[in-house]
């Protein structure tokens, strides 16, 4: 029963491309919105369960990316052994930064990892030796999975759909566990969590490696899905953007920042049209969101149905 | 019996309504460019040079009886949503043919899909990875980077000149004119006796140009876009420096001129014909064509400038290849597309092989000079 939302969420997405298999909104514009609902529930659980700040998060999503790309096409290397290398590669990283980091609280926070966001985001433009500067690296191989070369729409709106759901399931299933609860016990209050005897160093740390790895993850499969990378894919706004999609989902629900991502996505899909509006009425519609759905779209959604229920409900 | 007869005659009327003669639907035009953001002086032009001429083309009756449809995203520089919009043009728009692909990094961004696709896509960006390996499906109309090298060290080498500094900066388009620059310069008998380079956005040189100052550089090269190869201009009049200045076709537009003022005199650069239309002899093939691009340009929008032409050369290639093909058969497009010859536009002229999907010769460069606030042509 826990998991209920879950079994629906699932079906609604595996009963989507049945229905419609060559909609480009599905297919393609789906495939997309599930990278970013990894991404952002991956952040969630920093932000929202664990009350840490990130504005560097596409540096994550960027190094899964570029692992895969650079092994790929440049050394020939089997793809998902490339992919566990950037997992590597971004867990270790994040590791590594997460306790002198996460010391820092509130502002000082955000400017580290922003920091820490604009630094990787050089490399990727310097580098061009291995990273293929500005303009990136074209030509990534696509990903075969024990035999299976995934390649067209369909097959990839189902590779990364079925990644995103085991995220989804990752993350709910952590956010109720003893760690998840740690985590809250942190975002209350870190000193009453320590007098709880949670070692917060460690609590935060594993925390932002788990979301290191989600954003990793997304990243290889994007790099192979575009059979392209670069840097302008992982810069500073993309990371705004995420953290947005957190925020504008509803913080500390791991279905909400799925719901912030889906519908971000689709926001600028159907904005493309107004042109040079597109910008403004994105903005009112954030700022509308934000005053009348402060917890976020899918707690404000959830409670408008509910008492649009209440209302038409039969009295007896 | 009767109700079929109507429901028949009903659906005949239906469909006649919906698809009148078949012939009428229009021949879309898909394109992505960078309207807004730091490239938006390229793809402004590019963008209002589609408009006008589809309208044009419109006005005089289509293309085979067929009008044409422009549709059109921008991309804002940013190679993903390139990437996005190119997906949209080809499965949710069903666009015929795609222009566009303001800058380097778009285009390349975008060629894998246009290649799983199979839809002709010209391209106006200006590195020649572009067009090297020689791919089906891509096209390309501005100069290469290669070229404008080979027209800069062609002049130094007839003033004698072989010792050069080169300055550029961290951009797609200055990266890959650095790489050429270093390539070219065995073949031309250049030594590179320093290499800096800059920050797009910085707002000050003369810490590399001091550097610069100090070696035994006999010329200047700067290979840029936008506001810093005006800055760069400034700097070098600023330090006192003499050394005959370099700049690439990037810069060939007033905007320019007007930034960098008075230093700009003096400097060279290889530019399209079009920055120098009034001057070519009136025996130029060109110049014709030149003339009514730039006074039908220039009636509606201003100055011209050499990038709105290469979205002129792309559109009239392409709806040219159309007509011969006799419709918009992907593959036979494509296949008009790359027997292109002898095609006069605005950047030269065109003639297509299946080794070359440019098909312009070093000799479409004109090698001007900044003279009292305008170009003039280097005999």
């Amino acid at each position: 029963m826990r998991l209920a939302g879950f079994y629906v969420f699932a079906a609604v997405v595996a009963l989507l491309p049945v229905l419609f298999p060559t909609n480009y909104f599905v297919t393609v514009v789906g495939a997309s919105a599930g990278l970013h609902v990894i991404l952002a529930v991956g952040l969630n659980l920093l932000m929202g369960y664990a009350g840490q700040i990130s504005l560097g998060h596409a540096a994550f999503f960027g190094m899964g990316a570029y692992a895969s790309a650079i092994l790929t096409t440049r050394f020939g290397w089997y793809s998902l052994l490339a992919l566990a290398t950037g997992l590597l590669v971004a867990g270790t990283v994040a590791w590594l930064l997460a306790r002198p980091i996460l010391r820092l609280r509130g502002h000082y926070l955000a400017m580290a990892t922003l920091g820490f966001g604009i630094i990787v985001h050089v490399v990727m433009v310097q580098a061009t030796r291995w990273t293929g500067g500005p303009d990136g690296l074209a030509g990534v191989p696509p990903l075969n999975l024990l035999g299976w070369t995934v390649e067209g729409d369909l097959p990839w709106y189902g590779v990364i759909m079925a990644a995103m759901l085991l995220t989804v399931w990752l993350s709910l299933n952590l956010v109720d566990s003893q760690v998840g609860r740690a985590l809250r016990a942190v975002h209350g209050s870190e000193f009453a969590a320590q007098m709880m005897g949670i070692d917060i160093g460690r609590a935060k740390t594993q925390v932002f490696v788990v979301s290191a790895l989600f954003a990793a993850f997304a990243g290889s499969l994007f790099a192979h899905q575009q059979a392209f990378v670069s840097p302008d894919s992982f810069n500073l706004i993309v990371s705004v953007e995420l953290v947005t999609m957190v925020v504008l989902g509803g913080m500390a629900s791991t279905f909400g920042a799925a719901c912030g991502a889906i519908a971000l996505t689709l926001l600028n899909e159907w904005l493309v049209v107004f042109e040079d509006y597109e910008m403004l009425i994105h903005g009112a519609l954030l700022m509308a969101v934000m005053i009348f759905m402060p917890q976020g779209l899918f707690v404000g959604l959830s409670q408008g149905a509910r008492r649009l229920w209440a209302m038409v409900r039969p009295k007896s | 019996m009767k109700n079929v007869w109507q429901t028949t005659l009903v659906a005949m009327l239906l469909c006649a309504s919906l698809n009148p003669a078949g012939a009428a639907e229009p021949i879309k035009v898909g394109s992505f460019l960078t309207v807004t953001g730091p490239a938006s002086f390229l793809g402004d032009p590019e963008l209002k040079t589609l408009q006008m001429y589809v309208e044009d083309i419109n006005a005089k009756g289509g293309v085979k009886g067929r009008k044409l449809e422009l549709i059109h995203y921008d991309t804002g520089g940013n190679a993903k949503d390139a990437v996005n919009f190119v997906k949209r043009l080809i499965k949710n728009d069903n666009v015929d043919f795609i222009i566009g692909g303001t800058t380097t990094g778009d285009t390349l961004a975008v060629i894998p899909d246009v290649e799983k696709e199979g839809i002709p896509f010209i391209s106006l960006a200006g590195a020649v990875e572009i067009i090297e390996p020689v791919r089906k499906w891509v096209f390309k109309m501005p100069h290469t980077d290669r070229m404008a090298v080979a027209k800069i060290y062609e002049d130094l080498r007839k003033r004698g000149l072989t010792k050069v500094a080169i300055i550029t900066g961290d951009g797609g388009f200055d990266k890959s004119g650095r790489e050429q620059l270093l390539k070219l310069a065995p073949q031309y008998g250049i030594t590179i006796v320093a290499d800096e380079s800059y920050g797009n956005k910085d707002t000050d040189m003369t810490a590399q140009l001091t550097k610069i100052r100090a070696t035994d550089a006999q010329a200047i090269i700067n290979f840029g876009l936008g506001q810093a190869p005006a800055i760069v201009t400034k700097n070098i009049k600023q330090l006192g420096i003499t050394l005959p200045l370099y700049q690439s076709h990037g810069v060939a537009s007033k905007t320019f001129i007007d930034l960098a003022g008075e230093a700009a005199e003096g400097a060279r650069l290889p530019a399209a014909a079009l920055v120098v239309a009034e001057q070519l002899p009136d025996a130029d093939p060109q110049k014709p064509v030149l003339m009514a691009y730039k006074n039908k340009y220039e009636a509606k929008y201003g100055p011209v400038s050499t990038f709105g032409g290469h979205a002129y050369d792309g559109l009239m290639i392409a709806v040219a290849a159309i007509q011969r093909a006799g419709g918009t058969d992907k593959t036979k497009v494509r296949d008009e597309i790359e027997k292109t010859q002898g095609f006069i536009g605005t950047a030269g002229v065109f003639n297509m092989t299946p080794q070359d999907h440019m098909g312009l010769t070093v000799d479409a460069f004109k090698l001007v000079e900044i003279r009292n606030g305008s170009w003039k042509i280097v005999q």
